[in-house]
């Protein structure tokens, strides 16, 4: 597949190569705190990440990633839905300490030569880990930029031999509610499942997700394995991953059998859908601090501004319907 | 036995501070004083905290009249009108929040969301009409008005009914909490129910 860079980012995003490197010395020598998110590889300030999270090693950089600069540690990791934890969004974060990501075992089923019960280490150790610095946007109108550290997930499944058969490939999320207190009301039907075509899983930007800010990934972002589909809105991100499936028929997904007329299966980023009860045309890029507080919205761009290298894959669907 | 002196020196200065509390809570998380932060999305931690608060005070106000039959003392009803204020002050913020800081003055785009949005629509509507009471709370208004005044206020009904279900309509999924405040609401509005059959003749 011709992998292109995407042509809508805005202007203000891309920082030219010399005024970046410039910055970068610049707030290095002032010991400017901010200065390691300019970084090309994003790693945040030593004291900003908590020792408890191993750093990965052999982490290459991508020329799939956007040049933007990633929202902080603390961001990230401090404010986002994982409703296994709890629906606030504080709640991942505070309720999701007693979680324990190893061992860790995915079952590998449904249309596949190879099928069985994986650990971690046989599924992650055979490639080498890159850092994809995406675009993230959430259904509900607030986005962030992440530097996530993963595996192209195509080239994960291709390793388990999909069959002609195999058109789509399904996800489910653990099901612990003594670790997930979130798990405890039946606020979604657990186990959280998700799903894609098999084109969109074996699409270069599809991505299984190890780690974020060049550690392993916090319990909160859903460790130790979770996905990251860029164009779409997150709930299609599926976290803490034990089962993956290779399907005939298109399966089910949580937030779609919830709402669905709210949620559908495709649930690409597209700012002239809006969602029934809120618009999609903009987004609040999340920004912590006082000195964000007007900050005003940013719109929202088709495939969350991978149209170029997506858009291919949804030719003659009806993406008003098939939203 | 509380005098009325002790009420205006004290009891009422009390009442005053209580509901400015959530407002200085919300300025010692601006200013990060003592470890407290808006977290990463700060427009609508201030835009959420405004609106919950203002509906509790809203629904504390409505339980104000059911609180006087309960004990049978009268206390309660002075109370009324300075609560009522605060939940308008505080629903009033929480629109500016959402009118400034959300939508950075998007006149459109504001009203394309009270046309288009439903949840948004009954929300601003609930706002809209409580400009008259506030208006008209004074002594003076209510003089002027004489039975229509109390008609005028049994809008605060409806407007308790739209808050609530603005906050049902507006959570993605988990209905928890807003059911809570519908459940305090249909028990505060029973209330007067079941007082006004009471009173009515046995027929």
């Amino acid at each position: 597949m011709l992998i292109r860079k995407t042509t809508d980012i805005k202007p203000s995003e891309i920082t030219p190569e010399s005024v970046f490197l410039n910055r970068r010395t610049l707030l290095r020598s002032a010991g400017f705190l901010g200065a390691s998110t300019l970084l090309p590889q994003a790693h945040a300030a030593d004291d900003e990440i908590p020792a408890k999270y191993k750093r990965l090693t052999g982490v290459r950089p991508s020329p799939l990633s956007t040049k933007a600069a990633p929202n902080s540690f603390d961001e990230i990791t401090g404010y986002n839905n994982f409703y296994e934890f709890g629906t606030d969004k504080a709640d991942p974060a505070a309720e999701s300490g007693r979680f324990r990501p190893q061992p860790w075992k995915v079952k590998i089923d449904g249309e596949a030569g190879i099928t069985g019960t994986f650990d971690y280490d046989s599924i992650v150790k055979p490639h080498t880990l890159e850092e994809r610095i995406y675009r993230f946007r959430c259904v509900e109108a607030w986005s962030m930029i992440i530097p996530w550290v993963g595996i192209p997930l195509g080239d994960v499944l291709k390793r388990y031999n999909p069959t002609s058969k195999a058109k789509y490939v399904a996800f489910e999320t653990v099901v612990r509610p003594a670790e997930m207190p979130g798990q405890k009301y039946p606020v979604l039907d657990w186990p959280y499942v998700e799903g894609l075509t098999m084109a969109e899983a074996m699409h270069p930007l599809t991505l299984l997700v190890v780690g974020v800010y060049g550690v392993e990934l916090p319990n909160q972002n859903g460790a130790p394995l979770r996905l990251i589909v860029p164009w779409k809105y997150g709930f299609k991100s599926i976290k803490s991953i034990v089962r993956i499936s290779f399907t005939e028929k298109q399966p089910p997904t949580t937030w779609n059998l919830s709402a669905p007329g709210e949620y559908g299966f495709y649930a690409n980023v597209n700012p002239a859908v809006d969602h029934p009860r809120w618009s999609q045309a903009s987004e609040r890029r999340v920004a912590s601090g006082v000195g964000s507080l007007f900050a005003s919205r940013q719109p929202t761009l088709p495939f969350n501004g991978y149209s170029a290298q997506v858009a291919s894959l949804y030719k003659g669907l009806d993406l008003s319907r098939n939203f | 036995m509380v005098t009325q002196r002790q009420i205006r020196l004290f009891w009422r200065p009390l009442a005053h501070l209580a509901c400015a509390l959530p407002l200085v809570y919300l300025m010692l998380e601006l200013a990060e004083v003592g470890g407290l932060r808006l977290g990463a999305n700060p427009q609508l931690a201030i835009r959420d905290f405004l609106g919950e608060w203002g509906l509790r005070l809203l629904l504390v106000t409505l339980a104000m009249t059911p609180l006087r039959w309960v004990t049978g003392k009268p206390w309660p009803l002075q109370y009324r009108r300075l609560l009522g204020l605060w939940s308008f002050a505080y629903l009033a913020l929480h629109f500016v929040t959402y009118f400034v800081l959300d939508r950075a003055l998007d006149l459109s785009g504001i009203i394309e969301d009270i046309v288009k949005r439903p949840f948004i629509t009954i929300g601003f509507l609930a706002i809209v009409l409580m400009i008259p009471l506030a208006v008209t709370s004074t002594a003076g208004w209510r003089r002027q008005l004489g039975g229509r005044w109390l008609t005028l206020h049994k809008l605060v009904y409806p407007i308790a009914i739209l808050g609530c279900w603005h906050f049902y309509w507006l959570v993605k999924k988990d209905v928890r909490e807003p059911l809570i405040y519908c459940g305090i609401l249909a028990v505060l509005l029973g209330f007067r129910v079941w007082k006004a059959r009471q009173r009515a003749p046995a027929g």
